[in-house]
C-alpha cells in the first residue's frame, strides 16, 4: 500500500467531506419538512391529496435512486436547449451544478421513504389521545403542533435513523454527475494516481465512521427524550 | 440523420430500443435472481454461525455483517469488483492454477450476493431466534440430528417470520443491481443510458427505466404477498 | 427449500463452469457508452463502428475468434490486468503514463486533439483567455491530464465517465468548453444536437501528454500475442485493408491518420 498521495490531497478530501455532510443534512432536513404533509394527507385521507401523496410515495420507493438522479440530471438538462432564455435567468448558475440536481434527488427521495415511514407514525399514535386533546379544546392545529407531531416523530425515531443512514450510504451515488463529494474526491485520486484500492479504502473507513457517528447520534437523542411507559 | 419519433424509439425489433430495454430489464431480472439465491444461502450459513457456538465464527460474521452494512453500496460494488477478480486470480496463480477469465455478469452476481448475504444473514437469524426454543428441544429430545433438525423444524418455523424481510431484500437487490450499471455491465439501467446517448432522448429513457423498475417492484409486491399467505397458513392473522 | 438450494447451487456452478468454458476466445475490452463513429450500439443492439470493423478485421488476419466485452471505461486498464478482458480496444491513446502500467500494440490511429464550445463565434482557447470557464473531458484519458495540466490553474475542470456525457453537458449548457479527440467531437458537431449548440473552437498544440496516438493496449507479460496484433495491423495497412474500411466512413477520412505500414 502506499500512502504518499495523502498529504497532497487532504485539502480536497476535506472538502469533498463537506459536501458529502451538507447533501446529508439539507436532504435529511428538507426531505422531512416534505415528508410531514406527505404523510399528513394520507394520515388523514385526504380526498384529493391521498392518493396523489401516495402515488409519489410509490414511485419514489419503487425506483432505483441511481435512475431518479439521471432522469434529474440528464433528463432535464437535455430539455434545456429547448427552454428559451435559460442560461440568462437568475437560477442559471444553480442548474448548472450538478450539487443542485444530487440535493434535489436526495430531498425528493427522503421524501418519499420518510412519507410512508410518517405515515404508519402518524397513525401509531393512540386515539385516545388525540382525543383526550381535542377534549381540552385544543385547536385542530395545536393538537398536531403539541400532540400528534411529537408523538408521531418519537415513535418513528429508530426507523428515522435507519434511514438516515441509509441515505448516507447513497450520498457517493452523486459522484455520477459531477459532484466532488467524498466518493468523487476519491475517484480523482485514483485517476490521477492509478492507486486503485487505497484511495477507495480511506474513503470507505471515512463513510463507516460517519455511519456509526449516526446511529450512536439518533441513539444518544432518543435517550434524551423522556418517556412516560 | 434524422431521430425517429416517440412511438418508433421504443418499438421492439432493429429500428427501435424497446426490444434493448426489455433484454437489460432481463438481465437485471437475472442478477438479481442469481445474487438474491446465493445472498440467502450464505445466509444461512450465517445465521446459523451466528447463532452456533463457535467464537471465532461469530466473531468473524459479526465483522462481515457489520461492515456491509455501514458501507456504502456503490464503494463496495466498486471494491470487490475491481480488486475481487485480481485478488481471485492472484490466488489462483499463487497455488500453480491458471487464472480465469471472470464474466461480468458473474462479477457483478458475486458483488451483489455478497452483500445480500450480509443482509440475509441478519433478517433470518433474527427470524431464527424468534423460533420458540421448546421447539428445537422437543426435536433435540425426539433424537432428530442437526441437519435434520435445521431441515425439519428450524426453517419451517422459520420461513413465516422471515418472509416480510426477504421480500424487502429482493426488492432492494432490484433496485442495486442498477449500481453495476456503474462499473460498465448492460443491465437495465446501462441500456437505458446507452439508449439515451444515442438518441439524445434522455428525459424520456430513463422514466421509461423508471417505470419497469417501479413494475418490477409492483408485482414483486403482489407476489410476495401470495407467498407470505400461504406460509402464514394455521398461523394467528396478524395486526 | 431443497428444490431452492439446488436452484442455487446449478446456478453458482452454471456461473464458474460459464466463465471457465469462455476462456478461449480473445476479449476485445470496449467501453460500454456511445463512443461514434468509433463504436457504438445501435438500435438493434449490435456494436458497429469504424473501430468495431478494424477488430473484426484484426481477428480474422490474426486467425483468432474474438468476443466483444463491454466495460466501464473508468475501470478498463483494472478489467485488463485482472484478467476480464485481453486487449483494450478502445480509441486508448499510447501515452508514456499508461506505458508504466500496460504494454501497447502499433498505432492503429491517430487524430488531432480540439475543444469545441458553445457557439458565439469566440475562438480564443489560450489558458488565459478561458481563466474563469468550465471545461469538460472525459475521465482518464490524455484530455483530462492535458487539462488539469495546462487549464488547471485558471478554469474549472469537469471530469465526466463518457464522452457521451461531457458532450451533452456541453450542449445542456452546464459547461463552456469540452476538449477530446477530434475525429469523435467532429462526429458530435455534425449531429442535431451539435449544429445547434456548439462549434470548433482549435486545435490543441502537440504534447508528450498526448501520446502519440491509438494502439490496443495489452498486459505487460502478453508479449506474444503483441507480436501477433503488431503483424496483423501492418499486414492490414500494407494490403490497403484499413483504408478500404474507412471508405465506409467518409466523415472520418478527413480528421483520422492511418498506419501506413
Amino acid at each position: 500500500m502506499v500512502w504518499d498521495w495523502l498529504p497532497t490531497y487532504m485539502p480536497l478530501l476535506i472538502n469533498g467531506l463537506w459536501i458529502t455532510l451538507t447533501l446529508l443534512i439539507l436532504s435529511t432536513v428538507i426531505g422531512m419538512i416534505f415528508a410531514v404533509p406527505l404523510a399528513l394527507v394520507q394520515a388523514l385521507q385526504s380526498p384529493y391529496l391521498a392518493t396523489p401523496a401516495r402515488a409519489f410515495c410509490t414511485f419514489i420507493r419503487g425506483t432505483p435512486l441511481l435512475v431518479q438522479l439521471w432522469l434529474l440530471y440528464f433528463g432535464l438538462g437535455s430539455l434545456f436547449p429547448m427552454i428559451p432564455g435559460i442560461r440568462q435567468s437568475f437560477l442559471w448558475p444553480v442548474l448548472r451544478e450538478g450539487y443542485f440536481y444530487a440535493l434535489l434527488a436526495f430531498i425528493i427521495s427522503v421524501a418519499g421513504y420518510e412519507g410512508e415511514i410518517m405515515r404508519g407514525a402518524f397513525l401509531g399514535v393512540p386515539k385516545g389521545e388525540l382525543e383526550a386533546a381535542k377534549a381540552f379544546g385544543m385547536s385542530p392545529w395545536k393538537v398536531f403542533r403539541r400532540i400528534w407531531f411529537p408523538r408521531a416523530f418519537r415513535l418513528a425515531l429508530p426507523v428515522l435513523a435507519g434511514e438516515t443512514a441509509l441515505t448516507l450510504k447513497a450520498t457517493p451515488l452523486a459522484a455520477t454527475v459531477t459532484v466532488l463529494d467524498l466518493f468523487g474526491v476519491s475517484n480523482k485520486i485514483r485517476q490521477d494516481t492509478y492507486r486503485v484500492y487505497e484511495p477507495l479504502l480511506l474513503v470507505l473507513v471515512a463513510y463507516v465512521v460517519l455511519y456509526f457517528f449516526i446511529v450512536w447520534a439518533f441513539h444518544w437523542y432518543e435517550k434524551r427524550i423522556p418517556q412516560k411507559r | 440523420m434524422a431521430q425517429p419519433g416517440f412511438p418508433e424509439i421504443l418499438s421492439l425489433g432493429d429500428q427501435g430500443y424497446g426490444d434493448e430495454l426489455l433484454r437489460g430489464a432481463l438481465v437485471t431480472l437475472q442478477i438479481s435472481a442469481c445474487a438474491y439465491s446465493i445472498g440467502l444461502v450464505i445466509g444461512l450459513a450465517g445465521a446459523m454461525g451466528k447463532l452456533g457456538s463457535n467464537r471465532i465464527v461469530r466473531w468473524i460474521l459479526a465483522l462481515y455483517t457489520t461492515i456491509v452494512r455501514a458501507s456504502p453500496d456503490l464503494i463496495i460494488i466498486l471494491l470487490l469488483y475491481y480488486a475481487g477478480t485480481g485478488l481471485l486470480n492472484s490466488m489462483l496463480t499463487a497455488r500453480g492454477y491458471t487464472s480465469v477469465h471472470v464474466s461480468g455478469f458473474a462479477a457483478a452476481v458475486a458483488v451483489l450476493a455478497f452483500m445480500y448475504g450480509a443482509y440475509s444473514t441478519e433478517v433470518l437469524r433474527s427470524a431464527i431466534q424468534a423460533i420458540p426454543v421448546g421447539q428445537i428441544e422437543a426435536a433435540k429430545a425426539v433424537g432428530m440430528n442437526p441437519w435434520l433438525r435445521f431441515r425439519r423444524i428450524i426453517v419451517p418455523a422459520m420461513l413465516p417470520l422471515a418472509i416480510p424481510g426477504m421480500g424487502n431484500l429482493w426488492l432492494n437487490v432490484t433496485k442495486d443491481s442498477s449500481l453495476i450499471a456503474v462499473v460498465g455491465y448492460t443491465e437495465l439501467l446501462l441500456a437505458t443510458r446507452q439508449a439515451a446517448g444515442n438518441t439524445k432522448q434522455y428525459f424520456m429513457f430513463f422514466l421509461c427505466a423508471a417505470f419497469i423498475y417501479l413494475a418490477i417492484t409492483l408485482v414483486s409486491n403482489q407476489a410476495f404477498k401470495r407467498i407470505e399467505a400461504r406460509f402464514r397458513r394455521g398461523m394467528p392473522k396478524l395486526g | 427449500m431443497k428444490s431452492f438450494i439446488r436452484v442455487a447451487a446449478a446456478s453458482v456452478f452454471a456461473l464458474l463452469v460459464g466463465s471457465a468454458a469462455a476462456q478461449a476466445d480473445l476479449k476485445f475490452g470496449v467501453a460500454a457508452e456511445p463512443y461514434p463513429p468509433f463504436s457504438s450500439k445501435d438500435a438493434s443492439g449490435k456494436w458497429v463502428g469504424w473501430e468495431i470493423d478494424m477488430m473484426n478485421a484484426v481477428c480474422k488476419q490474426m486467425n483468432e475468434k474474438c468476443e466483444l466485452v463491454e466495460v466501464a471505461w473508468d475501470g478498463i486498464i483494472p478489467a485488463l490486468t485482472s484478467k476480464q478482458i485481453d486487449v483494450i480496444w478502445s480509441s486508448m491513446s499510447i501515452t508514456d503514463e499508461r506505458k508504466k502500467t500496460i504494454n501497447f500494440t502499433n498505432m492503429y490511429y491517430d487524430t488531432q486533439t480540439v475543444i469545441i464550445g458553445a457557439k458565439d463565434g469566440d475562438k480564443d482557447i489560450t489558458p488565459e483567455h478561458l481563466k474563469g470557464k468550465t471545461i469538460g473531458a472525459q475521465v482518464s484519458t490524455i484530455h483530462e491530464r492535458y487539462l488539469q495540466k495546462y487549464y488547471g490553474a485558471g478554469s474549472e475542470i469537469k471530469t465526466y465517465q463518457t464522452q457521451d456525457e461531457a458532450n451533452n453537458d456541453l450542449a445542456a449548457g452546464r459547461l463552456d468548453y469540452v476538449q477530446a479527440d477530434g475525429s469523435a467531437l467532429d462526429a458530435f458537431l455534425k449531429t442535431e444536437q451539435g449544429q445547434a449548440c456548439c462549434e470548433f473552437k482549435g486545435q490543441v498544440p502537440d504534447d508528450p501528454i498526448l501520446g502519440e496516438g491509438v494502439g490496443g493496449g495489452l498486459r505487460k507479460e502478453d508479449t506474444e500475442l503483441k507480436a501477433k496484433f503488431d503483424k496483423a495491423i501492418s499486414e492490414l495497412a500494407t494490403s490497403g485493408e484499413i483504408q478500404k474500411i474507412t471508405e465506409n466512413y467518409p466523415e472520418l477520412k478527413p480528421v483520422i491518420v492511418l498506419p501506413t505500414s
